[in-house]
């Protein structure tokens, strides 16, 4: 094989090994971010657990009422509001802005909970 | 016999001021499907029996007139503690119908429904269609305004009320009030009126007799039973002063499935079964929701309550009731007054 060749044949595969290597590498996306932290919360016996859940900005909370009985997930603020939830239904909101939301129960206003966006 | 009568009172008022009713000791003698509670008033002194014990009895002897209250049917609901909510409701409807004394109107005090849906009021209507009791009046409970503030409720059932669905009537002298306490609840409360309701029944109220008996109905207690489970109304009190000069007032709820009665001066109050399924005494389980008893059991601790009413205008009996079980001289005045008696056996 001629000398030129031969170089010719083995830079090939070294880049293609070296591209290889650069997309393989790990790297950080805001979808990677986000199904790490999103949060669930369980509806049952007539509270919200945990009662306090933090997540980062983008997150999504989803309640779940395991209760016999229907639920609602209201915000004190105006923020979010679900319709009526009754057992096994699920109530989801993505939190877009940092801040404290205080939340509970429209129905059984004892019940309530907050979510707290970081 | 009198005096016999009284030391029952004073015994039964023992038992209120401790716990509420024993449950277990009332209910053993029970012996019916969907026990109900008789209250006669005699001579402006309410007395309440298990009903299925006078049934045969001329319970509504002498009485002016008589109605009967149910609750929390809880049409749509389908869970263990009763699978089938509309035929129990049918039991306590048939049981009206078989009444010796046939009651005026019926009321009912709220969760008519449990999810507020169209069908579950349709299904309801249905089975009160059978009742002989040709008027029913009715309060919303939280169940029924989960649609939009109770637009579905008020559509059916707010003809001639105001605001959230309240309303006042009077009926053979006596003066009925409908209150709404489970609208724009707040986070972390109770009950609640509202300033708009509060003022109109203030106003409803002004000028009456004092001799007018008086009969508060509302969903939620109006009296604290238990604030953790939320059974009580936030700002009841202002509801409470603007009817403690009349001479007679009784309270009726529903709400916590199950049957507690309090007196305090001239006022009574009193809680009713549901219709639909039980729920435990306070603090006896993690939560208030439905609680499932023995299939053979569930009939005994659903049921009606039936009010008897005689208003009459000799001197009456009237006994002052304080919570600490002691009774005051007969006054000669005609406001009658309100006792509550439990009879058990």
């Amino acid at each position: 094989m001629k000398k030129t060749n031969l170089i010719a044949c083995m830079a090939a595969p070294i880049m293609i090994a070296a591209v290889l290597l650069l997309a393989g590498s790990p790297s950080v996306t805001a979808s990677d971010q986000a199904s790490a932290t999103n949060a669930e919360v369980k509806i049952d016996n007539f509270s919200f657990g945990p009662q306090t859940v933090t997540v980062p900005v983008g997150a999504t909370v989803t309640w779940t009422n395991l209760d016999d009985i229907p639920h609602t997930v209201v915000s004190t603020d105006g923020v979010f509001k679900s319709k009526v939830r009754d057992t096994d239904e699920k109530f989801s909101y993505t939190f877009t802005k940092a801040g404290t939301y205080s939340y509970f129960c429209s129905v059984h206003p004892k019940m309530t909970g907050q979510v707290v966006v970081k | 016999m009198a005096a016999k009568k009284h030391d029952f009172i004073d015994q039964k008022l023992q038992d209120l001021n401790n716990d509420g009713i024993d449950r277990r000791g009332f209910l053993k003698c029970m012996a019916w499907a969907g026990t109900g509670l008789v209250w006669t008033m005699s001579g402006g002194v309410p007395t309440s029996r298990a009903f299925a014990k006078t049934a045969d009895r001329s319970a509504g002897k002498g009485a002016d007139f008589s109605f009967v209250q149910i609750s929390d049917s809880h049409i749509g609901f389908s869970k263990p503690a009763n699978p089938d909510v509309t035929a129990t409701l049918q039991t306590a409807i048939n049981k009206i119908n078989a009444m010796p004394h046939k009651p005026d109107f019926v009321i009912h005090t709220g969760d008519l429904s449990q999810l507020s849906k169209p069908s579950e009021f349709d299904t309801l209507d249905q089975v009160l269609k059978g009742a002989s009791a040709k008027q029913i009046f009715f309060v919303p409970g939280e169940h029924d305004m989960l649609s939009d503030n109770g637009e579905q409720y008020l559509a059916r059932y707010g003809k001639g009320t105001k605001g959230t669905g309240w309303s006042s009537f009077d009926h053979k002298g006596v003066h009925f009030v409908g209150l709404v306490n489970v609208a724009n609840l707040k986070a972390g409360g109770m009950g609640s009126l509202g300033h708009e309701q509060l003022e109109w029944l203030e106003d409803d109220l002004k000028g009456r007799s004092a001799s007018t008996p008086i009969v508060l109905f509302a969903h939620i207690p109006l009296w604290t039973i238990y604030p953790d489970w939320g059974w009580g109304t936030d700002d009841s009190e202002q509801a409470l002063s603007y009817v403690k000069r009349f001479g007679s007032v009784t309270v009726l709820n529903g709400h916590i499935h199950q049957i507690m009665q309090k007196v305090e001066g001239k006022v009574s109050f009193h809680t009713a079964m549901s219709t639909a399924f039980p729920q435990p005494a306070p603090g006896t389980a993690p939560s208030a929701g439905p609680m499932k008893v023995p299939a053979e059991q569930l009939q005994r601790v659903l049921g009606i309550t039936d009010v008897n009413y005689v208003v009459s205008g000799r001197s009456l009996a009237v006994v002052d009731s304080p919570l600490d079980g002691s009774s005051s001289a007969a006054s000669g005045d005609a406001a009658p007054q309100v006792l509550m008696e439990s009879e058990v056996g």
